[in-house]
């Protein structure tokens, strides 16, 4: 081993000590002239690629996270049939659309809640901690590693979807843009209430209620596997004021033919409502998620 | 001096009319280069003062200076020059021994190369494993590895060779000295006392938020200075007497029993052991035994 000085290994004890004082000084000079810390930027890219790295070799998670939605896509999908009131739109492209926003909220809010609640109980919030990792480094590389785990759920949903149940890609330049803006603000706020949420579980095996309880009820009552618009008035109000039902509005409005925007509550796509709400729980989430998180153990 | 703690403070509020004062008044130097052992029961205040030390808890009163600044309000160029080896952790299970090491070194100015570090913990032939296959002294020193990242200068170990095989201790041992002898301050939180004596050239004792004793492991609490128990063997059965002046007996035993060789047979002469002054020191606290609330 080497020493982290230059002393040898087998210097005595006095003699030790006296380069102790000389180690100190010099290090302490280097501190401040020496190597600049490394910057928030590549920190976070660091803990993204880290993050992305540790899920995709957790099997289990994968397997999870990839074959539920599409397990449900393909059986629903046959077995839902008919069209969406006088629209003409056929009800398989409306739930698709649904499946690939209740796919993006599972990968994100349900995966990353759960995975803090994991760090929290295997010791990388305390090690983190220790480090001098930029705090906002950590928080960042779960915003990287959701969005790039909803983004290979949602591919995965739409080749599915195209192949087999009559989604559209968008046409347009504008229809991509919409998908594109779509897609990561509904990751962002789904992913940040996840973080939020993440102080509340106390323990790891109690986080699986915790995230799965709300995506669940929400995917039941935002219009994925029921048209929104033949939900009770009530559900329908609860469900606005979650980020799913916009999320679901949003892909809508990409994936399915303009006469289905008949087929919603308000006869449009009501794309700056979605982003407001979207914007609104992204916001809301980061504070709660500054004033909230705990990297130690309640005291 | 790299660590200075005076008067230390913290009181917990485990209910609303409820205070419990989990360290009162507490004094620790260490010096720079130095190894000192804190020790004491579980609930004794260790993990707090720890977490004080390295900036992760506030204090209620009192002056702490680590690394010549106050952990409360230091940065993240103050915890670069500290290395924190945590108590047993399961983190990074997917990913390689070289993975985490190269990328927990990107949060630091100033690292070692990766390769030399793990050849330096032992871990050469295990660089390519996930730290999941890994046994549990392999995994503690993984977890040594990530605290000397940074090239420290005070480095903090958490009951570092809990679950290490006697052998896996002693390795620990050597690569503790030789950090050491190389001009890093080291305080070491431990429940073994032989690891405490094998290691410190301090130890401090901390019993219901507070030092009891504190002093060279060979000196604690006067131990070197305290009675002595003498044992021989005489007239074919084992004799033995406690005395303030064991030199004075031997002598007079040497003059009294001794052999043809000059041997007084079966001479044993014992001070109380670390454990037994430490087991006193723990027992006989002013606040009496330790209450499960008093844990951090």
């Amino acid at each position: 081993m080497t020493a982290t000085s230059g002393n040898p290994p087998t210097a005595s004890y006095q003699a030790s000590q006296h380069g102790a004082s000389q180690h100190g000084a010099s290090q302490h000079g280097a501190s401040q002239h020496g190597p600049p810390l490394p910057s928030l930027l590549r920190t976070s890219v660091a803990r993204g690629r880290l993050e992305i790295t540790s899920f995709f070799r957790d099997r289990e998670s994968v397997i999870f996270t990839f074959s539920l939605p599409v397990i449900l896509l393909v059986v629903f999908g046959e077995v839902f049939h008919g069209t969406i009131g006088s629209t003409g739109v056929a009800f398989r492209q409306y739930f698709t659309a649904g499946i690939i926003a209740s796919g993006i909220m599972s990968a994100t809010f349900v995966n990353v809640g759960a995975s803090v609640a994991m760090d929290r109980a295997d010791g990388t919030l305390t090690r983190l901690a220790g480090t001098p990792m930029p705090p906002a480094a950590y928080f960042a590389g779960k915003g990287i590693a959701a969005l790039a785990v909803a983004a290979a759920e949602a591919g995965l949903l739409l080749a599915i979807g195209t192949a087999a149940f009559g989604l559209r890609l968008p046409g347009t330049a504008g229809g991509w843009l919409t998908l594109g803006w779509v897609f990561v603000l509904g990751t962002a706020a789904c992913a940040v209430l996840g973080l939020a949420l993440s102080s509340a579980p106390r323990s790891p095996r109690g986080s699986s209620a915790v995230f799965n309880l709300p995506y669940l009820v929400l995917s039941f009552i935002s219009g994925v596997y029921v048209v929104f618009r033949d939900l009770p008035p009530v559900l329908q109000q609860v469900a606005a004021l979650f980020p799913l039902k916009w999320l679901c509005q949003g892909l809508r409005s990409v994936f399915l033919p303009a006469a289905a925007a008949a087929a919603e509550p308000a006869r449009g796509w009501e794309l700056g409502k979605v982003a407001l709400v979207l914007g609104a729980w992204f916001v809301a989430g980061l504070v709660l998620c500054m004033t909230t998180f705990r990297w130690l153990d309640r005291e | 001096m790299a660590v200075r703690v005076r008067g230390l403070r913290k009181i917990y509020r485990p209910a609303r009319y409820r205070q419990v004062s989990a360290l009162n008044n507490l004094d620790l130097d260490i010096g720079a280069g130095e190894i000192v052992a804190l020790l004491g029961p579980n609930g004794a205040g260790k993990t707090t003062a720890v977490q004080i030390l390295t900036g992760h808890r506030r204090r209620d009163a009192g002056e702490v200076t680590v690394l010549g600044a106050d952990p409360a309000g230091a940065g993240r160029a103050w915890r670069a020059r500290i290395g924190i080896v945590p108590q047993q952790a399961s983190d990074f299970a997917e990913l390689t021994v070289l993975e985490v090491i190269r990328h927990l070194a990107r949060y630091y100015p100033a690292r070692r190369e990766a390769g030399d570090l793990i050849d330096a913990v032992g871990l050469a032939g295990q660089a390519g494993t996930r730290l999941r296959r890994l046994s549990g002294g392999q995994r503690r020193r993984v977890d040594l590895a990530l605290g000397l990242l940074g090239q420290p200068e005070l480095l903090v170990l958490d009951e570092p060779t809990t679950g290490l095989d006697p052998a896996g201790r002693r390795q620990f041992w050597d690569l503790i000295r030789q950090l050491a002898a190389g001009g890093t301050t080291i305080l070491l939180c431990t429940h073994y006392l032989d690891e405490a004596e094998a290691l410190a050239s301090r130890v401090a004792v901390l019993a219901a938020g507070t030092i009891v004793a504190a002093g060279p492991p060979a000196a604690l609490a006067g131990r070197d200075a305290a009675a002595a128990t003498v044992c021989w063997h005489e007239h074919g059965a084992a004799q033995s007497e406690r005395t303030s002046t064991p030199a004075r007996l031997v002598a007079a035993l040497a003059a009294r029993v001794a052999g043809p060789d000059g041997e007084i047979p079966g001479l044993t002469v014992t001070r109380p052991s670390l454990e037994d002054t430490y087991l006193r020191l723990i027992g006989a606290t002013p606040n009496g035994p330790v209450t499960p609330e008093e844990t951090s």
